[in-house]
């Protein structure tokens, strides 16, 4: 399988590269990270890019880690779609206090937009 | 969530807890504010017997021990009001105001299956709102699924606003102080 996996240094976003990783090492899957414009990040897309290989480091995988530039949302589509991916992968959503699951932006976008399977990692 | 629009307006009032009344189908409802000896199993109840259909956005959660650890969690942090059926013995709806940490609450009210459609939500939610005014709370908001339209309309009906629109969400916002 071929994957693209979007990150924006979210917290459900970690952990879906983290179980991406994970079973992309056990089932020898292709992987794609895309680093995503996200104004509300803490870290900075360098920052990001150092983590995401530190993590795919200790799963021992290798994969394209690449900066996109634009609309995250757009963007993932059009990659995804347009690159002959058979799966976009991304975080499942933030919980709120109460533990309400919130879908992000990003993710709404794509599911309703991509042509591709989607998978929202919980 | 700090950044949502509040209604310049306070909304209400609304009158506190102890609330009581008899629900359209006439059975005596009681609205009070939960106590943990007395309500705690009983809550549980509600919740293991809740609809599944009934679920929003991931909560209640589906299994037993789950419920158990994500009520531990609201009925310490926030503020707690529930309906009762002293008749039947039974916790039939809960309300909450849950702190964000950024000095405003999120709401959630659940009612169960049994009891919904029987004007009961209604006066759950002003009870809570009334107790949380007294509380000195200030700002309320929560999100709801945009297709959810009874959830939606009560949520109007006390005053909320709606505060965002491109999502599966609605985000609505309320003042209370």
């Amino acid at each position: 399988m071929k994957l693209l996996l979007g990150i924006g240094g979210s917290d459900d976003s970690w952990h879906a590269l983290t179980q991406t990783a994970e079973r992309a090492a056990e089932a020898g899957d292709s992987l794609t990270v895309a680093i995503l414009e996200n104004p509300d990040s803490e870290m900075s897309p360098g920052e990001i890019e150092e983590k995401v290989e530190r993590t795919l480091g200790e799963y021992d995988l290798e994969a394209d880690v690449r900066h996109v530039e634009g609309d995250p949302g757009a963007m993932l589509v059009e990659i995804g779609d347009g690159e002959g991916y058979d799966q976009i992968v991304l975080g499942g959503g933030q919980r709120s206090p109460m533990g309400k699951i919130r879908v992000g932006q990003v993710a709404e976008f794509v599911v309703l937009n991509a042509e591709t399977s989607v998978t929202l990692v919980r | 969530m700090a950044d949502y629009d509040y209604p310049e307006a306070v909304a209400g009032p609304f009158e506190a807890p102890p609330v009581e009344f008899e629900d359209r189908e006439g059975r005596p409802i009681e609205i009070r504010v939960y106590d943990a000896e007395r309500d705690f199993e009983a809550l549980c109840e509600m919740y293991d017997t809740f609809d599944p259909a009934d679920r929003a956005q991931g909560i209640p959660p589906a299994r037993e021990e789950r419920v158990r650890s994500w009520l531990d969690v609201i009925l310490d942090e926030g503020q707690d009001v529930i309906a009762a059926d002293p008749d039947a013995e039974r916790v039939v709806g809960h309300a909450t105001l849950v702190p964000d940490g950024n000095e405003a609450v999120e709401l959630a009210i659940f009612v169960h299956q049994d009891y919904q459609g029987a004007g009961i939500g209604s006066r759950l939610i002003r009870a809570l709102l009334g107790y949380g005014a007294e509380q000195g709370i200030e700002k309320v908001w929560l999100t709801v699924e945009r297709w959810n339209h009874p959830a939606v309309n009560l949520y109007e009906s006390v005053g909320f606003e709606s505060s965002s629109v491109e999502s599966f969400e609605l985000e609505m916002a309320l003042r209370l102080n």
